[in-house]
């Protein structure tokens, strides 16, 4: 056993209700620069469609994540060395067209536009070209609350093996947000492909990182991110990525996404893992197993053999007690509400999800829906959206656990109904969905109430770790003379490195008197 | 000193400081601008096919051109290569990847002048380079007539001083005088590509130091700790 920590989230889309707060902020955060305009650390699709990029989720097109060659895990687009052979030109490259072309407006003409019969309009302009657009015929969000014809969405990979014509009709039709971020996954596809080994994961939280001096811009990590999560900065010739909100999170805060979500349902936490399990897991067989896989990493921060383990592998004390707390283990391992998005990618991703109950109250007044006894909430299975559909997306297909996590969801509501509107309490449908009163009521208190201290439990970065020389780092800290973010620096330096050093004593402070 | 003399006896050793120093300085100091610079993302049209016919074909002249002119003559001589059969070899090898880069290469110029989105993304530097070395390498390829010209006669004097012009340069002794009588296509060509590792530091070219080959050795992931080791 080997215990690493990992900074997680979990995406409750039961709440969302897809304002883009978080790609907004994180879009005027990160990515608002030249080259990078065309790219969404975060983004949220509506789900059925193709999303962004388009038909991101098509493997056999983009050959992306971790396929098992004779037993053997292998990245999907092959052997390094048919990487290698492949540097001069990536087949697998997405083009910019699979995004968008990035466009703004020209604002100016309204102002500068001379006296005109007809209002002058503000034509939109090509960020790349800077030249004026006939027509947008595509953008970052195109599909927004199920816009365009249901053919072209329905191309969604997860709507494959569904009865198409069934959805198509427009009484049938179902909807649910899907927001996405860079999974930080446990075994990433970017970083395996990266020839230059530019991509990296932090050993203390697991964030993975693109080293930017160290990119050469090879590509393969766009096309191997199964997610689609990598991205070329066409200015710079690097690759950029969802960076975890790091500088925030070693502070103990949460990143930009979750914190600005309005909805509250992002949760961040630790998970604590078997970094040993890690290749065997994900070399999983079946592809309906890597979700239990994915659990079986996982690693019970109240046991105390892993506790020992834990400290000897260098991981803090808050550290630990921070896994105790974690509304991820809660959400993900305890009450098994929440589910990893396309485990069959074998990437182990670390961004989970609670799946949607549908908003059906009309159909249910109605009574169209078939309901638990109370007679007011529908069974998981009569639901808008296809069982099937989500399961598709966070199982590989397997309907089961999706099943039970939706009647577990529906049995909190249930419970929490009988005491506010019946008041009498109804322990059945508990019983019925196999948690406790106890997990009822912690669910309630997470997923309803969400409280800012129950969704983000982060222990701050220990930087004194790396740090040898607190003294100079307290007067430095957020400022560099260039170039010492990275070791990408050569040890041969032409140029004498700034000695960093203080002139303070290092000798450790003398013991105090014994008496 | 007449130009001649400046040419093939000071310039080479111009161009092969900056391209040694630039290169260091460059990496030592701005990494981050140490790059492939691909513009696939902008245009994928074509790309395979281009990049890769460019690629190869200048890779393998380029070490054509390593292992021809720089190995001594007498180690080809004990192998048993006789100047002739070596002359043939930098001929056909020289023909076919010359062309194969010619034909990318033609292909990835066009593109970056009038693809729209790469020519808008491109740096003057980009399109220099490029053009420069399309340049050498059609000046190269011109010096093919006069090759086969002289391998009809059985004349194998121009080949062996050119690689005893080189081999005088890298021993520090450098002799321009070899070069006096030789015709002026190969010392455009010899100027020309010199001057690509006079600019080398100062383009996109540096990535060709970065070859990934230890990608092939190495575990598939990586972790980095701040904990130092």
């Amino acid at each position: 056993m080997k215990v690493r920590a990992q900074f997680a989230f979990v995406f409750n889309l039961d709440k969302c209700i897809g304002c883009h707060t978080c790609s907004v902020t994180c879009k005027n955060v990160w990515t608002n620069r030249k080259g990078v305009e065309y790219v969404w650390f975060n983004n949220v699709e509506s789900k059925p469609g193709i999303g962004y990029p388009k038909a991101w989720e098509d493997q056999k097109k983009w050959r992306g994540g971790w396929e098992l060659k004779d037993g053997k895990l292998q990245l999907k687009s092959g052997s390094k060395l048919a990487r290698l052979a492949n540097i001069f030109a990536n087949p697998d490259m997405p083009e910019i067209d699979d995004y968008y072309e990035p466009f703004t407006f020209d604002y100016a003409h309204l102002q500068n536009a001379p006296l005109s019969e007809a209002a002058p309009t503000a034509r939109p302009v090509s960020q790349i070209t800077g030249d004026k657009m006939e027509k947008i015929t595509w953008g970052p969000n195109w599909e927004d609350d199920l816009a365009g014809e249901f053919a072209k969405r329905s191309q969604d990979q997860n709507m494959a093996n569904l009865e198409k014509e069934i959805y198509g009709k427009f009484e049938n039709t179902f909807h649910m947000y899907l927001p996405r971020i860079c999974n930080h996954c446990i075994n990433p596809a970017c970083v395996a492909s990266c020839p230059s080994g530019s991509l990296y994961k932090r050993e203390e939280d697991g964030i993975v990182l693109v080293d930017q001096d160290k990119c050469r811009g090879w590509r393969m990590c766009i096309s191997s991110c199964p997610y689609k999560k990598v991205f070329y900065n066409w200015e710079s010739g690097k690759a950029e990525k969802c960076i975890g909100c790091y500088p925030r999170v070693e502070s103990g805060m949460p990143t930009v996404c979750s914190e600005s979500c309005v909805g509250r349902i992002r949760y961040n936490g630790i998970m604590l893992y078997d970094a040993d399990k890690i290749e065997s897991l994900a070399s999983t067989p079946n592809e309906q197993d890597l979700y239990q896989a994915q659990l079986d990493i996982f690693l019970d921060p109240n046991d105390p053999a892993v506790i020992e383990q834990a400290r000897r592998d260098g991981i803090q004390e808050d550290w630990i007690i921070a896994a105790q707390k974690s509304p991820i283990y809660k959400m993900a391992v305890d009450w098994k509400i929440a589910f990893p998005m396309h485990p069959e990618f074998r990437t182990l991703p670390m961004v989970w999800y609670v799946p949607p109950l549908s908003p059906v109250q009309s159909a249910i007044d109605q009574g169209q829906l078939p309901t638990e006894a109370d007679g007011c909430i529908p069974r998981a299975d009569t639901l808008r959206l296809p069982l099937k559909y989500l399961a598709n997306l966070f199982t590989a297909g397997k309907e089961e656990p999706v099943r039970v996590a939706l009647n577990r969801m529906i049995a909190m509501r249930s419970y929490m109904r009988s005491i506010h509107v019946e008041g009498v309490v109804n322990l059945e449908v508990l019983k019925n969905a196999g948690i406790t009163e106890d997990i009822a009521k912690d669910m309630y208190r997470y997923m309803a109430i969400a409280n800012y201290e129950d969704r983000f439990v982060i222990p701050s970065g220990h930087e004194e770790v790396r740090l040898e020389d607190f003294y100079a780092f307290q007067g430095q800290n957020g400022f560099t003379f260039g170039n010492d973010s990275s070791p990408g620096i050569s040890a041969n330096s032409l140029f004498p490195e700034r000695r960093k050093e203080t002139v303070e004593s290092r000798d450790p402070a003398p013991a105090a008197d014994e008496r | 000193m007449d130009l001649h003399q400046i040419v093939f006896g000071v310039y080479p050793y111009l161009c092969l400081v900056t391209f040694a120093l630039g290169s260091w300085i460059r990496f030592d100091h701005e990494q981050y601008t140490w790059k492939s610079d691909s513009s696939q993302l902008l245009s994928k049209n074509g790309m395979r096919l281009a990049s890769n016919f460019f690629h190869i074909g200048v890779i393998a002249i380029f070490f054509g051109h390593f292992v021809g002119l720089l190995t001594p003559h007498g180690v080809f001589r004990a192998l048993g290569v006789s100047d002739m059969a070596h002359q043939g070899i930098a001929i056909f090898a020289g023909a076919i990847f010359g062309t194969l880069a010619l034909i990318g290469g033609v292909i990835l110029w066009m593109r970056r002048m009038f693809n729209k989105r790469v020519r808008a993304a491109s740096r003057w530097m980009d399109i220099n380079i490029l053009g420069w070395i399309m340049l050498t390498l059609v000046m190269g390829l011109s010096t093919l007539p006069f090759s086969i010209g002289h391998a009809e006669h059985g004349d194998a004097t121009v080949m062996l001083r050119l690689a005893e012009w080189v081999q005088s340069v890298v021993t520090l002794q450098p002799n321009p005088e070899l070069l006096r009588n030789v015709d002026t296509v190969y010392k455009m060509h010899m100027f020309l590509g010199m001057s690509v590792f006079l600019f080398f530091p100062f383009t996109r070219l540096v990535h060709i130091w970065s070859a990934p080959v230890g990608y092939l050795f190495r575990a598939y992931q990586i972790v980095r700790a701040k904990r130092p080791a």
